[in-house]
């Protein structure tokens, strides 16, 4: 029973009101700050309402870059995020819907073996293996290339885990009418396990970009030319200065374009996202 | 068109358990053959080693003449219609009909012939677009007959495919199944543990029980002449009243101690004592009106004080007895009745249960 009384509406609205203003009013200052000239943003009196260097502020940002520490336009960083961001996605999908395929449907020996070995990788992100996988990249000569940045986070255990399950709710009679149908293990794949996992692989895909994008401590190991960095890593960089004033207005434009992919991301794949995570019926 | 044999057929699982303890039976060409038994038998699991789904542990399938042991599903020209369907969630009906053609490499002219004409049998012409979760469970279950119809195979293979429909429909798609299996002449196998389906669709009925065959035979012979008391309390409902033979009432019978069987609607109500019969002194229990047969449960006079629960699902309570009476009218409860069966209509069994004897 639902009773109607106005006070438990205004109660509810002001706590969600509050709430929303908790988590948007960083996000309203950084875009305000970006939109101030240098010397209001430097002085320590922050206004609350934006600027009319706006134009100006997003086209040094993207075009030409901190005009002293960071020498590279945000632009490029944009660019070098986005790749190396869906790489991480692309490539962390295929290999986790292989995996996660030959561990459901073959009897191999060691089968259960692998998917523990898998498994226990969940427990060892790059932070903890941070120097060996460093030395394993630098051997390649990888260290300021696409493939540094994106092959050490492509293996994960997440994304297996995550097809497994969705594999283990697909009725096996599903492959047995495929096998009837004259369907090897190729074409099971390809024609009904991957169409019926659109929906995890979009899933997969927003977490893993997003996961990519806000990679922080790996592209700035080994990242040492300014034209190879990513965004998350030029953020920062703009802000380390030794005797000059950090341009807090560019930096926040940089900040502003730094978040606007991952929202990109959710907003348009939201639908299928939800769907991957919460659908049970098959 | 094609007979399938099978050839002492076993089916062993890597923990050892046997499923299936050699089975022997043909099904002659064009034939529609039931496999049933309580859950647990073994016959899914024969229809799937049929179907090229299980390992064969022991002795030889044959389709058509040809040995298809080793030979992949795909590959032995059989056709499947799985108990939940099994369609392709994502594609539309009339992909789920062409795929395993396409698969094939059939031309598209002759997929699309065979396509439409299954479906018109079937009257999906409708449908064709649509997807699976846009059907109804009648529907989805006919899609899943067309998917089997288009590949023109040797043999159909059914497993428990109205399990999933509700009562009427049931018995509605289970007239359509007949109509096409004797229109298209397929070779079929049938699973089923519902009797009643049992009984209308088979030509030849197996009767399997613990991973082997009880009996094999026309379903009317199996009614009328069951060669076990498992086979005489599975097949027919309400079952067969199954008594020793030493507590039935003063009944005489050739050889030692036995089991005499007798089925509901043979029984009647009269006081005479018909020549060399059965007659029981019952007190009526219980009674069931389901409109055109009235089912009354009466206990035995002489066993008052026996258990009214029967250990075994589907049996009869130790003492109790079922009388299958015609229209609505029927005794009060409490009421003693006497019910009596001519020699003729008495089955008797060994004491084990595992033969019948003639009377």
């Amino acid at each position: 029973m639902v009773e109607h009384r106005p006070w438990n509406d205004v109660i509810a609205y002001s706590i969600l009101t509050f709430g929303i203003f908790i988590v948007a009013f960083p996000v309203y200052l950084a875009l305000v700050a970006s939109t101030h000239d240098a010397a209001t943003v430097i002085s320590g009196n922050m206004p609350l309402l934006p600027g009319g260097h706006i134009l100006e502020n997003y086209y040094r940002a993207i075009f030409v870059g901190g005009s002293r520490t960071s020498r590279e336009p945000v632009g490029h960083l944009l660019l070098n995020s986005f790749i190396s961001a869906t790489g991480i996605a692309v490539g962390k999908i295929f290999i986790s819907i292989l995996s996660a395929y030959a561990v459901v449907y073959f009897r191999f020996p060691f089968r259960k073996t692998a998917f523990w070995i898998i498994f226990v990788t969940l427990m060892l992100p790059v932070e903890v293996r941070i120097y060996p996988t460093y030395k394993v990249v630098s051997d390649l000569h990888m260290l300021d290339t696409y493939a540094g940045l994106i092959l050490p986070l492509i293996a994960s255990a997440t994304g297996t885990l995550l097809f497994r399950q969705f594999f283990m709710t697909v009725p096996d009679e599903l492959l047995e009418a495929s096998r009837i149908d004259g369907a090897g293990p190729f074409r099971f794949f390809w024609d009904t396990l991957l169409p019926l996992s659109v929906t995890t692989i979009a899933a997969l895909f927003v977490i893993q970009f997003i996961y990519g994008w806000n990679q922080y401590l790996w592209p700035l190991l080994i990242t040492t030319q300014d034209s190879m960095q990513t965004i998350v890593t030029g953020i920062k960089k703009m802000l380390t200065t030794t005797d000059e004033l950090a341009e807090w207005q560019l930096a926040m434009a940089t900040a502003v374009l730094a978040m606007l992919p991952p929202v990109a991301v959710v907003v348009f794949m939201q639908r299928l996202f939800v769907r991957g995570l919460v659908e049970t019926e098959k | 068109m094609a007979n399938v044999t099978l050839r002492n057929v076993r089916k062993t699982y890597a923990g050892g358990f046997e499923a299936i303890k050699g089975i022997d039976f043909e099904v002659g060409d064009g034939q529609f053959c039931v496999l049933v038994g309580p859950s647990g038998c073994g016959k899914s699991t024969l229809l799937r080693m049929v179907a090229g789904l299980e390992t064969i542990s022991g002795g030889e399938i044959d389709i058509g003449g040809r040995i298809v042991n080793g030979i992949e599903p795909a590959d032995r020209d059989i056709a499947m219609v799985f108990q939940n369907y099994a369609l392709y969630p994502h594609m539309s009906v009339y992909n789920n009909m062409a795929y395993g053609l396409r698969n094939r490499r059939m031309p598209q002219p002759e997929i699309d012939t065979r396509v439409q004409e299954a479906a018109r049998i079937l009257e999906l012409g409708a449908m064709l677009e649509r997807k699976p979760r846009q059907l109804s469970g009648g529907q989805r279950q006919r899609v899943a007959m067309g998917r089997a119809i288009v590949r023109q195979p040797k043999v159909f293979l059914f497993d428990e495919p109205l399990s999933n429909l509700d009562a009427k429909l049931r018995i509605a798609m289970r007239v359509e199944i007949r109509k096409l299996q004797r229109r298209l002449q397929t070779t079929s196998i049938y699973v089923t543990h519902d009797q009643l389906e049992a009984m209308t669709l088979a030509d030849i009925l197996v009767v399997m029980n613990g991973g082997r065959v009880e009996q094999i035979g026309n379903p009317l012979e199996i009614y009328q002449k069951p060669m076990t008391t498992f086979v005489a309390s599975f097949i027919g409902a309400p079952p067969m009243n199954l008594m020793p033979l030493h507590d039935a009432g003063g009944f005489q019978a050739p050889g030692g101690d036995g089991i005499l069987g007798i089925r509901p609607e043979d029984l009647l109500l009269t006081s005479e004592k018909p020549t060399g019969g059965l007659t029981l002194n019952l007190t009526v229990e219980a009674i069931e009106r389901v409109g055109a047969e009235t089912y009354v449960y009466g206990i035995r006079s002489q066993e008052r004080d026996v258990p009214t629960v029967s250990t075994r699902p589907g049996e009869l309570a130790p003492g109790e007895v079922i009388v299958r009476l015609p229209g609505a009218v029927a005794p009060s409860i409490g009421e003693r009745i006497h019910a009596a069966a001519p020699r003729e209509k008495l089955h008797l069994f060994s004491a084990d249960g595992r033969n019948r004897i003639n009377l």
